[in-house]
């Protein structure tokens, strides 16, 4: 047995043929359009425009979104999604996914809470790739505690009247729309509500974060309300009901950041055991030392654990509830199975890994993003030991 | 009219395939498999002559172990309307192939008959041209360019030093090279889809083809390895080692 990123995958009694079949054609495609320029849109700090509709075509942008909208839902369970996080993450360059796949975050409230004729609007064109949709939670202020935000939404007339700035927002730079929480009553949750806010409105203003450790071909923005004018349609969901909508969002996000995180240490592995077996030191193979043996053992046992745990919680997102203190808990294995294998595959691969232009390297880089986002390690535990009642 | 394209399950070109330690054969256990990348331009070319309104139907069919049907399906996934598999867990050679081939050109009158030029793994570059031999059909090997019209197919081909155009009368056979076109990928609700597409099954002795190999592998071995090259002094010294070592000039 090998350890490349197939033969490191667990098995899986409940991936069909088709699933496999999906993995091939993804693959093909990643191989083709992806793989061999990746390097280079990080370097540039971009993805080309180009890439968005290429990937709604095969079916990556519509994967479980609706199909009046455009999506693909017939047939598609989670493992469809896993799989082309899988293998868009065998790329190794984070800002990939947070750049083509950020509809994933921005588009869900307002599929799922949004007026009909906004849906109409805007899921569309954002599944076929011709306009981009992102998520504004974050704000200069803070970005966990989503109670305390700032942004302020007034209703006057047909409009509200946005005011305040949000940070950190990636897909920010190039979006169309930002689902956009704001205050628009008193303080706490229930001040909170989410409005669509279209960027090509007066007032919208951006500056772009690029200066970045990691995803760098992402386009990551902090974005200017003064005084924008936005029409009543536009709210998602109640007034004073965004914090709902917020946390809703959470669960879908969270799976997909633990699939990459497990799919990166798994690359990280992958690369680690193939310069193990072929570079030579002290007249014997590296994977032949010890303390190389016991690493690449270390990073496989982690990564068991990761896979194992990926398929409990996504058997309970196919039966309806994943228990999101378990969630939690796989997001904060999976980040810190990805930072160890990321650091002992960087010790194996030595000074090669410390150069440029390799998925090693680029995967170091991407572990903070991923032990931060989407809720960071320390609100992690805080929210599981609340959901477990402790 | 009705295209008959042929696909082969092959190790899929990514991997590194390694000979069994007894060296009776290539390890293809827990391999991943594909189907054969000319095979892959074959069905294309057929979904491209389907998509101009040249072909109304499309049948893809493969032959080998009950696996093979992953690649009819992907086949199906690509925009062929139904499938056939000859199930066969013997090694398949080429005639054999091609005999089988035969009687299923004989049941479905296609009036076109795609292949690969060869496959990845035994490189036989022979099934098309038995084929043909078989069935009396034209053949129009190596095809980097197919244009069907008036009852007739013309083939551009590639040959030593340059382009050959055949023109064929249908019902005629077409064997793909590598620059025939770009295949593309199977849409994920293409490959839903593919579910529901027929798939009839047969064995070779259904076929009335015995099918037991007549060449036999002898051994399998790796090829050498390279050598590491050396670093010479000057052009005099390049020029010697030419002449008296590798004998080539």
């Amino acid at each position: 047995m090998s350890l490349d990123f197939d033969s490191a995958r667990l098995s899986n009694p409940h991936l069909t043929a088709e699933h496999e079949e999906w993995r091939s054609q993804i693959r093909r495609f990643i191989e083709r359009e992806v793989m061999p320029f990746a390097a280079e849109w990080d370097e540039a700090g971009k993805v080309p425009d180009e890439l968005w509709p290429k990937a709604a075509e095969i079916g990556i942008l519509g994967l479980g979104y609706p199909e009046a909208y455009g999506g693909i839902t017939e047939g598609i369970d989670a493992w469809y999604i896993n799989i082309m996080t899988e293998e868009l993450s065998r790329v190794g360059v984070g800002g990939i996914f947070a750049s083509l796949l950020i509809h994933g975050i921005g588009l869900p409230p307002v599929l799922n809470f949004a007026s009909e004729a906004i849906k109409q609007e805007v899921a569309p064109p954002v599944l076929d790739g011709r306009k981009r949709i992102s998520l504004g939670i974050t704000e200069p202020s803070g970005g966990s505690d989503v109670a305390s935000l700032l942004t302020t939404a007034k209703h006057e007339g047909d409009y509200y009247i946005v005011n305040g700035s949000k940070t950190f927002i990636s897909g920010g730079m190039y979006a169309n729309w930002v689902s956009t929480a704001v205050r628009t009553g008193g303080e706490g949750p229930a001040g909170i509500s989410m409005l669509l806010i279209p960027m090509d409105l007066e007032g919208v203003s951006r500056t772009a974060l690029d200066r970045k450790q990691g995803w760098w071909c992402s386009d990551t923005a902090t974005i200017y309300f003064d005084n924008v004018k936005v029409p009543i349609g536009n709210l998602i969901g109640k007034e004073g009901q965004g914090f709902k909508v917020i946390m809703n969002n959470f669960n879908s996000e969270r799976m997909s950041m633990v699939v990459q995180m497990e799919a990166y240490s798994r690359v990280c592995l992958e690369e680690a055991v193939n310069w193990a077996q072929q570079r030579k030191t002290f007249g014997k193979r590296l994977a032949d030392h010890q303390v190389i043996r016991h690493k690449i053992a270390e990073m496989k046992q982690r990564i068991n654990a990761c896979q194992a745990m990926i398929q409990h919680c996504t058997r309970e997102i196919i039966a309806g509830s994943v228990n999101a203190g378990d969630l939690a808990m796989l997001k904060v294995q999976c980040s810190q199975t990805m930072e160890f294998c990321a650091r002992e595959a960087s010790q194996i691969l030595g000074g090669a890994s410390y150069l440029r232009d390799n998925r090693v390297e680029r995967i170091y880089r991407e572990v903070r993003v991923q032990a931060i986002g989407g809720g960071s390690e320390e609100i992690m535990r805080d929210l599981a030991s609340r959901q477990y009642g402790l | 009219m009705k295209i008959l394209v042929a696909v082969k399950r092959v190790v899929d070109y990514n991997v590194k395939v390694r000979p069994k330690s007894d060296g009776t054969d290539v390890d293809i256990a827990n391999v991943k498999m594909s189907i054969n990348p000319f095979c892959e331009i074959a069905v294309e070319e057929a979904v491209r002559l389907k998509e101009k309104g040249v072909a109304t139907e499309i049948i893809a069919i493969s032959m080998g172990p009950k696996q093979a049907q992953e690649q009819v399906r992907t086949a199906l996934a690509l925009g062929a309307d139904r499938g056939i598999l000859v199930e066969s867990d013997e090694d398949l050679q080429p005639l054999a192939i091609a005999k089988m081939l035969k009687a299923i050109v004989e049941k479905e009158s296609p009036d076109l008959v795609i292949l690969g030029k060869q496959a990845i793994d035994g490189d036989n570059n022979q099934t098309g041209q038995m084929l043909g031999a078989l069935t009396s059909m034209p053949q129009g090997t190596f095809a980097s360019e197919v244009n069907v019209a008036d009852g007739r197919v013309s083939v551009t081909r590639e040959i030593d030093g340059g382009l050959q155009t055949v023109n064929l009368s249908l019902p005629a056979i077409v064997t793909t090279d590598l620059r025939l076109n770009e295949p593309r990928y199977a849409s994920l609700p293409n490959i839903m889809k593919a579910k529901r597409k027929p798939m009839d099954t047969f064995t070779p002795e259904d076929l009335g083809v015995d099918a037991t190999p007549r060449v036999k592998t002898l051994s399998v071995e790796p090829p050498a390895e390279r050598k590491a090259g050396i670093k010479v002094a000057d052009v005099a010294e390049l020029v010697d080692k030419l002449k008296n070592e590798a004998k080539v000039i």
